[in-house]
Order: C-alpha cells, then sequence, then structure tokens
C-alpha cells in the first residue's frame, strides 16, 4: 500500500485527507509509531483516527483523556466484586487453602482490560488517545513506557506483549505543553483547517442531499467566520452542522436571513454570534457569486 | 532502500533544520531517515512530509522547516505554509479589573496601631527604622506551599474503599472485615519566582527577595531574578540567615538596577530551566512593574508560553496597589491576556494577600 491508496481507503470511508494527513497516516502504521496530532478543535483529529479503523477494518479502541486519569483507568483494575463473590463460593464450597484462593483470585478471568490493556491485547487495532494535553505530566510518562514497549507487565500475571503493536493516534488541543520526551517518539502532524475546495468535498461527501452550491457557500461563509478572531471559530463539525440544518429546513441557498437564524450550528457563544453580524460577513454570504 | 549519499544528504538537512532553530535530535533523525525509507526518496513532495513529520515538534517549528527545506532542496516547498492558527484570543477576556481593593476599604475601619498602619504601608515609603520592622514581620510569615493531586493512593480513614486491601485482610483472616479506605494523596506544587531587579524596581527588589527568602525557606521553590539578564539565586537563598542569603544574593545578580528587557530574560528562563521542569505544573509569580523596554509582542509570546507550561501564573505588580492604577505599561499590556491573576504586592498586607493566593492556586 502507498500514502496515496490508503488516501483513497480513507476516502471511501468518508474522511477526505490532504496529501500531509495521509502521509502521515501511513508512515505510523508503517513505521508503528504513534501519530501525535495537534491542531485546533474541530480540524478532524479524533475523526482520523475514527477514519483509519474503519479503512483499516481493524478495531478501534478509544481512551480519553482527563485530569487525575490513572493506570486503573487506563491499563487494568481487579473486579473486585466478582473476586469476593468467587471467595464467598470457595468457602460455601468447604474448606479453603488461603494460598490457593489467592491464586485462583488473580487469574486473567477477574482482570478488567481497560483501553491500553485491550489494545495491547486486540492488536492489530487502532488506538486513540484522545486529548493526552488534559492529563498529568506523570501519565504521560506512563504512557510512553506503555506505547514505547508495546507491552505492560501485570504483577500478578506477567507480561502481556502485542504481537502486532496497534495503530496508535494521539491528539492534543494544546493546551499545555505535552512533554518533548513522549513526542520525540512519535510522529507529529500539525492540522489546519481544511482548504475550500476540501471543505465543499466533505460536505458534499458527507451530506449527499447538499448541492454544489450550497456546499461552496457554507465552506466559504466558515471560511470567513474563521478570519473573524472568535472566541471559538468553527471548525470542519460545525460546517456540517451547518449545511445539516439549512437541508433540514429545506434551504437550497445560505442568505444573511437564513444565516442569521441557523447562527447558532456554527457559533457556540453570544459574543461570537453578535461580532459575525455586524462584521457583515453574512451578508456577503447571499451576494456571493459563485463559478460553477 | 535508499542509497548511503541519499542518507548523508538527509542528514545534512537535518543538521541545517538544527541551524535553522528546530530542536531535532538524533533520534528524530533516525526516524527521519526510516520514514524516508518507506516513501520515494526520489519525490520532493515525500521528503518533505517524511521531514515534517519526524523533524518537527510544535507549531512553531513548522515555518522554519519549510525556510530549511526550501533553502536545501530548492524551490518552493510542495505545500506553501497554511495559516498559522490563532491561539489564546479567548484569554484576553481577563481584564484590569482583578486587583482586589476589598482590603483597602476595610482598611479604614482598622484602630491605626503602628503594625496595622505598616502592614498596609507602601514599601517604597518606609522610614529605615520602619524597613527594619518590616524585614522582622516578614521573617514570621508562613508560607503554606499549594497542593496538587498525586497519583498514588494512600491509605484514609475515609474515601473510596480499597478493594486490595480489603481483600488481603479477607484472605489473612478469612473473615468479612472492616472495609479499608484509600484516598488521593497530596503533594506539595512547585513555586517558582522571578523577581524584576531592575532600576524602576529598586525600591522593591530588596523587600521582595527577603520575601523569596522567606518563602524558600518553607517550601520547594525556585527563584530567579531578572533585569537585563536572568540570574538563578535558589541557591544563594537557602542560606538560613537572611543577612547572608541576600548578600549572597545582590553578589550574584550583576544588573541589579539596570534596565528591563523582560522578553528575552523570560525566554531564557523558559529555554533553560522552565521548559525541562521548573516552571512545568508550577504556581509562577512574576514580580515587576512591567517597564518593558524590549519588543512586547516577545514578552507576550513567552507571558503564553509560560501559561501554557505553568499550573497558574500570576503578576505582582507594585504599582497596581497604588490608586488610580491602570495597566497600560507596554509590558503589562503585552502580558495580561495570558496571566491568571494580577495582584498588588507594594506592602507586607499585599504580600500575605500573595500567598495566600498561591497557597490556593
Amino acid at each position: 500500500m502507498t500514502p496515496e491508496e490508503l488516501a483513497a481507503e480513507l476516502d471511501r470511508v468518508g474522511y477526505l485527507p490532504d496529501r500531509g494527513i495521509a502521509t502521515a497516516a501511513y508512515l505510523a502504521w508503517r513505521m508503528h509509531r504513534p501519530l501525535f496530532c495537534e491542531g485546533e478543535p474541530g480540524t478532524g483529529k479524533t475523526s482520523l483516527a475514527v477514519a483509519l479503523a474503519r479503512a483499516l477494518d481493524l478495531p478501534l479502541i478509544r481512551l480519553q483523556c482527563h485530569e487525575g486519569i490513572d493506570a486503573t483507568q487506563a491499563l487494568y483494575d481487579w473486579d473486585f466484586p466478582r473476586q469476593l463473590l468467587h471467595l464467598r463460593a470457595l468457602e460455601a464450597a468447604g474448606p479453603v487453602d488461603a494460598d490457593q484462593a489467592e491464586a485462583s483470585l488473580y487469574t486473567r478471568r477477574f482482570l478488567l482490560a481497560r483501553p491500553l490493556l485491550q489494545a495491547l491485547e486486540d492488536a492489530p487495532c487502532v488506538l486513540l488517545v484522545d486529548e493526552v494535553d488534559r492529563a498529568d505530566d506523570e501519565f504521560e510518562a506512563f504512557l510512553l513506557e506503555v506505547l514505547g514497549e508495546n507491552s505492560v507487565t501485570i504483577p500478578e500475571l506477567g507480561r502481556v506483549t502485542a504481537e502486532t503493536p496497534p495503530l496508535v493516534v494521539l491528539t492534543s488541543n494544546r493546551t499545555r505543553e505535552v512533554h518533548d520526551a513522549l513526542k520525540r517518539r512519535c510522529l507529529y502532524h500539525w492540522l489546519e483547517h481544511p482548504d475550500l475546495a476540501r471543505e465543499v468535498a466533505i460536505l458534499r461527501r458527507r451530506l449527499p442531499g447538499v448541492t454544489e452550491r450550497l456546499a461552496h457557500q457554507v465552506a466559504s461563509a466558515v471560511r470567513r467566520l474563521r478570519d473573524l478572531d472568535l472566541l471559538k471559530p468553527p471548525g470542519v463539525a460545525e460546517s456540517l452542522d451547518w449545511a445539516e440544518a439549512l437541508l433540514t429546513l429545506g434551504r437550497t441557498e445560505l442568505d444573511a436571513d437564513t444565516a442569521a437564524t441557523t447562527l447558532g450550528a456554527v457559533l457556540k457563544y453570544r459574543e461570537d454570534a453578535q461580532r459575525a453580524l455586524s462584521s457583515g460577513v453574512l451578508g456577503a454570504a447571499s451576494g456571493s457569486t459563485i463559478g460553477g | 532502500m535508499t542509497g548511503a549519499g541519499a542518507s548523508t544528504g538527509l542528514v545534512g538537512f537535518a543538521r541545517a533544520l538544527r541551524h535553522g532553530g528546530v530542536a531535532c535530535g538524533p533520534e528524530r533523525v533516525h526516524a527521519f531517515v526510516a520514514a524516508v525509507d518507506h516513501l520515494d526518496v526520489a519525490r520532493r513532495e515525500d521528503v518533505y512530509w517524511a521531514g515534517r513529520l519526524t523533524l518537527c515538534g510544535e507549531p512553531d517549528d513548522l515555518p522554519r522547516y519549510d525556510v530549511a527545506f526550501q533553502a536545501w532542496f530548492g524551490g518552493v516547498p510542495p505545500v506553501p505554509p497554511g495559516r498559522r492558527a490563532r491561539q489564546g484570543s479567548h484569554l484576553a477576556a481577563l481584564g484590569g479589573g482583578t486587583v482586589r481593593r476589598d482590603r483597602a476599604v476595610s482598611a479604614v475601619k482598622v484602630a491605626a496601631s503602628e503594625v496595622e498602619v505598616l502592614r498596609r504601608k507602601d514599601i517604597a515609603s518606609l522610614s529605615p527604622a520602619e524597613k527594619r520592622h518590616l524585614d522582622e514581620l516578614l521573617a514570621v510569615l508562613e508560607p503554606v506551599p499549594p497542593t496538587r493531586r498525586a497519583l498514588r493512593r494512600t491509605p484514609a480513614r475515609r474515601g473510596a474503599i480499597d478493594p486490595r486491601r480489603t481483600l488481603r485482610d479477607m484472605l489473612a483472616t478469612g473473615e468479612p472485615t472492616r472495609p479499608r479506605r484509600r484516598r488521593r494523596a497530596t503533594r506539595a506544587r512547585k513555586v517558582v519566582l522571578l523577581v524584576d531587579v531592575s532600576g524602576s524596581m529598586k525600591p522593591y527588589a530588596d523587600a521582595l527577595l527577603r520575601f523569596a527568602h522567606v518563602v524558600a525557606r518553607r517550601m520547594p521553590v525556585e527563584v530567579c531574578t531578572l533585569g537585563t539578564r536572568l540570574t538563578r539565586v535558589t541557591r544563594q537563598l537557602r542560606h538560613r540567615d537572611p543577612e547572608q542569603a541576600l548578600r549572597a544574593a545582590a553578589r550574584a545578580v550583576p544588573d541589579h538596577e539596570g534596565g528591563t528587557r523582560l522578553g528575552e530574560t523570560l525566554k531564557v528562563f523558559l529555554d533553560r530551566w522552565g521548559q525541562r521542569g521548573a516552571a512545568r505544573g508550577a504556581v509562577v509569580v512574576i514580580c515587576s512593574d512591567g517597564w518593558e523596554r524590549g519588543d512586547p509582542a516577545l514578552l507576550a509570546d513567552q507571558v503564553r508560553r509560560l501559561a501554557r507550561l505553568a499550573h497558574k501564573v500570576v503578576w505582582v505588580n507594585p504599582h497596581a496597589g497604588h490608586d488610580g492604577y491602570r495597566p497600560v505599561q507596554s509590558g503589562i499590556v503585552a502580558a495580561l491576556p495570558h496571566l491568571d491573576r494580577l495582584l498588588a504586592g507594594h506592602s507586607l498586607d499585599t504580600l500575605q494577600e500573595l500567598l495566600e493566593e498561591v497557597r490556593l492556586a
């Protein structure tokens, strides 16, 4: 497979990658290196992992990071209630040898695989480590160890190693600087908002009912909104929402009035909406002529 | 496979890139050569992406990479540099109204005992006798370090049930036992004090360093002075005796009462210590009046960088305690959007307020 072929596969499942994204995903897959994706919210970091899983026909395992996440939430935990029940059952059956009872408690049967262990066991698969910038420093060090060796040691059971390393996609919204040690082991890709042609293509691909004209109007209006220095510039997801909202209302064209009434699909802050309305950017949407 | 000649060329490019300011170590260069192996070395676009994906580590690297690529391989980069993302605009909402004034109001009601007056008096206006008194009062401050949640849990009387210990107990006795409990431990969070010792800060620098000494005695603290250059004085301030510590610090600082280049010195701090860990997750306190002689844009960049690394960034400006203060100095204006708090710090009272702020950070 070449990057072009991977791009075609992603295209097939509804994700339109540009050259950079396709090459990044291809190299991550072939070099067995995690792919570290950074960029503004809404540029398609998370959906890349979802699309990769579908395109390569692999299971997707997702680990959502948050402040204070630790090994028991990410790696594995023991199923305490079932262990207790098991112990009770043993006792009910007759006299129990303590050592044997303990040995029978710490077996794979009572182990709850959390996303990282699950990914190592289910490999090949796509592992999405979402919003890694929300986790703590210590967690990064822990991730580094698991991703670097593609294996973990469970004291009671031994070592679990993935035969084929999972294809790992890490995403970050850059709310915090992620440790260089982690980045160094990854491929790094900064995702930009798609250019106009690609955004139109994405809209048409994901929403078959949208006409070329409407898709073009929505995409160019969203581009102008992104230039307004808003609190939350709209991402691709917002373009999709907007186009879908217009479709649902049965509109075939984006004029200033329609834009004003459906603005809630794109802008999520009152200040942003006010700025957009007063800037006249939306008025321009109706007057815009498009070729083709 | 690439030929030996090609990979030498790639390594040379990586070296050129390093000169261009992108921190790509051997590990990254190795990944670069390996990545090109998977692609087509004869295609410029493939080489471009292989390098960009492996050698770069942050958005700031990307324009430098494009320049270096153009210089080394000639022509225009296969992909024109896209629109750089705007960052931090949502932080601009934090205005200048954060200075606390409630203390000043309550001051009217207070009986004017000597200490009470001294507590509220501007450090710059103290007489030598009052200054000695202030030093004594500073020495008895009791700073408490801020805490953060530790990764580990420790046994505790209350909290979530600790299944592992409970189960072990039950195994040991064979009887249902009282559940053992555990909770997240806490650890002291790092604190970094950056004290401006330039000419305009002269009336406050001594008291602030003394304050830093008191703080450094009680919690893990990194102290640096800012001015025309950066000096780390943490080691000097470890002296138990305040006079000796301050003399040692004064000897270490070559640019007492010089000018201010906040942006540049802050950059040096971040490059040399901050990024490597001193500022990471720390509570960073910058004591400065914000008179910036250098480029405010550079200062804004560095404060933004600091804000991303640090847990909280607090700016202490002695002038902020004066009536009619407006944050208009070029430095403060540049930094303000990225700060968590702007405090006064011109009197003992406000310094104590700062300690409280740091403790709760």
